[in-house]
C-alpha cells in the first residue's frame, strides 16, 4: 500500500457471525443460524457505503458487527488498523468514540425518561471529552447541527415529531465527533417527505465533518441517492458491491438484477423495463443451501452453482461479484 | 427547522410517567373514588403516627388500675379519659392503637424497602446477564415461593427467635421473590430496546446500563408492587405478633394487642375490635390506593 492510498477505515475479513438457537442445558444442543457468513468489506474513509437486502438478509447483524455490538464469530476486523475483532469492552471503549450508530426506530433508540439534555450528555459524559462547563456549549452545537432548536433540549423524546427524534439520533451519534457512522434504516420508518429532509441532512453532515457512513437500507432508491458505493447482501453474504452508478446502471449479480428491476420507474424515463421476478422465498438461514445461495431462486442457475459456493471475484471496471457466471452469462439476462 | 412544522403531539406511550405526566398520572388516579379515600386515610395514618405522643392522650404502657376492662366512651360505665376504653391492665386502647400505628408504618416502611432495594439488585442482575446467574436466582426464588409465606415467615421466625426485628426480617425474605421476578421481567423486555443498544454504542459501561438506562423505566410495576406489598407486610407482621413471635408485648403492636386480648373477646369486645379494625382499615386503605396505583400507572387499563 503506498502512501497515497491511505488504509480504510474498517476492513472485515471473512467476518462471520452466528447465533444459536433453541440451545438448552444440554451441552451441544441448539442449531446454528449464520447470520453474517464470511463477509470482506473494506469502507474508505470519506465514502458512504450502502448496505443493501431484502429482510433477513443479515444486512442489520454485519452493522452491529461493525460496530462491535455483537461479538463476532470467526474472521477479523479492523478499524483504522487496530484489530477489534475480539477485543473487550474496556479495549473497545476508544473505538464506541470514534465508530457511532443511528437507529430505525427513534421513538424507541431514544429513552424515554430522559431530557434531550441528558440523552447527548450521557454520550459525553462517558468519554470525559469535555470540561463538564463546556457540555452546555456543546449541547446547544450539536442541536444547530442537526437543525433543531437549542430551547428543545429541556424537552422529552416524547415530544417531538419522528424526524426530529431521528434528527436527536443523529445528534447523539455526532456528540462524540466520530469518524464512522453505522446507519441502521434510519429512515425506513419515516413519512417520505420527512425521509428526504433527513437523508439531505445526512449529504450535508457528510461534508461539513468529513464522516464516513455504512448505510443499511431496504430503500434503495434512497441508497442510490446517498452511497458513494454499495453492497448487496442476500442470505449472511454479500454477492455484489461496487460503486454505486455502476451496480444501479449494470448489475452483474442475478439477485442484484432483480432488485434493481425492481425500483419503480416513471413511464415517461424510457422503454418499460423488464421486471424480473424472483419465486419462492428467502431461504432459511439455519439450512442455507449448498453451493451458491441464490441457486434455489436464480433464473440462470445451472449445475455448477448447487454445487460449489461462489466466492467474491472482482470484475474489469473495479466491482466484485459473487457469481460463477459473472461477467458474461448474466449480460444476457436482461 | 424544516419538520418542525409537523410536530406531532405527544403519542400515546407505553412509558411509565415522566416528570411532565404527572399531571395526567393524577388525572387517572383522581378517577377512582376509592383510591382517594385510600390515600386520605393513608395519609391521616401517617400524620398520626408521627405524631403519636401529641396526638395520643396516655402513654400506651401507662397503667390506671382504678380503670380495668373499661368500655368504650359511648357505653354504660365508660369513662371520658378513655374514649375507646381500657384493656386487662387499664391501659388507654386509642393510646396503644395510635402508637401501634408507628409501628404497623414503620414494619411496613422497612419491609418494602430492604425488599425492593435486594429485589431489584437481584432482578436487574438476573434479568440484564441473563444465562446460569439467572437460573440460580430464579430457582432460588422459586423455592422461596413455593413456601405458603406465613409458613416460611414462622419458620424463619422461630430460627432467629421471636421479636419485631426478625419477624421484619422474615418478611422480606418472604416479600421478596415478586419484586425479582417483577424486575427481571422488566429488564428483559428493555433490555433489547434500541436505546439501550444506543448507550452501548455511546460506551455507557455496565453498571451505567442497568442503573441509570434501564432501571428508570421498569420502575412502574414496582411502584404497585412496593404499595400493595406495603399492606401484606403489616398483615403478617400482625399475624406474628398475634402467633407471639412477632412483636413482644408489652409493644403496642396491633397484631400482639389481638393476641393479649383473646381471653377478653366475650367479656369486653372492645379490646379485640378496635386493634382489628385498625388492621383491617389500614390494610384496605393502602390496597385501595396502590389499586388505583395501578390503574393510574398501566397504559392498558387506561380509557382515552
Amino acid at each position: 500500500m503506498t502512501m497515497t492510498d491511505p488504509r480504510p477505515l474498517i476492513e472485515a475479513r471473512g467476518l462471520s457471525k452466528t447465533f444459536v438457537v433453541g440451545k438448552t442445558i444440554r451441552p451441544g444442543s441448539g442449531r446454528k443460524l449464520r447470520a453474517v457468513e464470511d463477509v470482506d468489506l473494506l469502507v474508505q474513509r470519506g465514502e458512504t457505503l450502502g448496505l443493501v437486502g431484502e429482510s433477513g438478509s443479515g444486512k442489520s447483524t454485519l452493522g452491529r458487527c461493525l460496530t462491535r455490538l455483537y461479538d463476532i464469530t470467526a474472521g477479523e476486523l479492523r478499524f483504522d488498523g487496530v484489530d477489534i475483532a475480539k477485543a473487550g469492552s474496556r479495549a473497545l471503549l476508544p473505538v464506541r468514540r470514534r465508530v457511532q450508530m443511528i437507529f430505525q426506530d427513534p421513538s424507541a433508540s431514544l429513552n424515554p425518561r430522559r431530557r434531550v439534555r441528558d440523552i447527548l450528555g450521557e454520550v459525553l459524559a462517558v468519554h470525559r471529552i469535555r470540561p463538564r462547563a463546556e457540555i452546555g456549549d456543546r449541547l446547544g452545537e450539536l442541536m444547530d447541527l442537526v437543525g433543531l432548536r437549542r430551547e428543545y433540549l429541556d424537552r422529552y423524546p416524547h415530544e417531538f415529531s419522528g424526524g426530529q427524534r431521528q434528527r436527536i439520533g443523529i445528534a447523539r451519534a455526532l456528540a462524540v465527533e466520530p469518524d464512522l457512522i453505522v446507519a441502521d434504516e434510519p429512515v425506513s420508518a419515516l413519512d417520505v417527505s420527512v425521509q428526504a429532509q433527513v437523508v439531505n441532512l445526512f449529504a450535508d453532515l457528510r461534508e461539513r465533518l468529513g464522516l464516513t457512513y455504512v448505510f443499511i437500507a431496504h430503500d434503495l432508491a434512497v441508497v442510490r441517492q446517498v452511497s458513494t458505493r454499495v453492497a448487496v447482501m442476500y442470505l449472511g453474504s454479500i454477492v455484489e458491491v461496487g460503486d454505486t452508478d455502476a451496480v444501479y446502471a449494470a448489475p452483474m449479480h442475478p439477485y442484484t438484477k432483480a432488485l434493481i428491476s425492481a425500483i419503480p420507474r416513471p413511464r415517461a424515463a424510457g422503454e418499460p423495463r423488464r421486471r424480473i421476478l424472483l419465486e419462492g422465498e428467502i431461504p432459511s438461514p439455519l439450512d442455507p443451501p449448498r453451493g451458491c445461495k441464490f441457486s434455489t431462486r436464480c433464473p440462470v442457475a445451472v449445475d455448477r452453482c448447487r454445487a460449489e459456493r461462489p466466492v467474491l471475484r472482482p470484475m474489469p471496471d473495479g466491482r466484485s461479484v459473487a457469481c460463477h457466471l459473472a461477467p458474461e452469462a448474466t449480460r444476457a439476462m436482461g | 427547522m424544516t419538520d418542525g412544522a409537523n410536530a406531532a403531539p405527544p403519542a400515546a406511550s407505553s412509558a411509565p410517567p415522566r416528570p411532565g405526566q404527572l399531571r395526567e398520572f393524577w388525572h387517572y388516579f383522581s378517577e377512582n373514588p376509592g383510591a382517594v379515600a385510600g390515600l386520605l386515610v393513608f395519609a391521616l395514618l401517617v400524620i398520626v403516627a408521627l405524631a403519636a405522643p401529641l396526638v395520643a392522650p396516655h402513654a400506651p404502657d401507662a397503667q390506671f388500675r382504678d380503670a380495668l376492662l373499661t368500655p368504650p366512651l359511648w357505653q354504660e360505665g365508660g369513662d371520658p379519659r378513655f374514649l375507646l376504653g381500657t384493656d386487662a391492665i387499664g391501659r388507654d386502647m386509642l393510646s396503644r392503637l395510635i402508637h401501634g400505628a408507628r409501628y404497623s408504618l414503620f414494619i411496613g416502611f422497612v419491609v418494602v424497602t430492604i425488599a425492593l432495594v435486594v429485589g431489584v439488585a437481584l432482578g436487574l442482575v438476573a434479568g440484564f446477564f441473563g444465562g446460569w446467574l439467572d437460573t440460580v436466582i430464579m430457582r432460588v426464588m422459586d423455592v422461596i415461593l413455593a413456601f405458603p409465606s406465613l409458613l416460611l415467615a414462622l419458620v424463619l421466625v422461630a430460627i432467629l427467635g421471636p421479636g419485631l426485628f426478625n419477624a421484619m426480617l422474615a418478611i422480606t425474605v418472604v416479600l421478596q421473590p415478586h419484586y425479582v421476578r417483577l424486575t427481571r421481567a422488566a429488564v428483559i423486555g428493555e433490555r433489547s430496546r434500541d436505546y439501550v443498544t444506543s448507550a452501548r454504542v455511546a460506551g455507557a459501561g455496565r453498571l451505567r446500563l442497568m442503573f441509570v438506562t434501564i432501571l428508570p423505566n421498569c420502575m412502574a410495576p414496582l411502584i404497585v408492587q412496593a404499595a400493595l406489598s406495603f399492606s401484606n407486610a403489616i398483615l403478617e407482621a400482625a399475624a406474628l405478633g398475634f402467633l407471639g413471635m412477632g412483636a413482644q408485648p408489652p409493644t403496642p403492636e396491633w397484631g400482639t394487642m389481638l393476641a393479649e386480648s383473646r381471653e377478653f373477646i366475650l367479656r369486653a369486645w372492645w379490646v379485640v375490635t378496635f386493634p382489628g379494625l385498625a388492621i383491617l382499615v389500614t390494610v384496605l386503605a393502602i390496597n385501595l390506593m396502590g389499586d388505583g396505583l395501578r390503574d393510574a400507572l398501566d397504559p392498558k387499563l387506561k380509557r382515552s
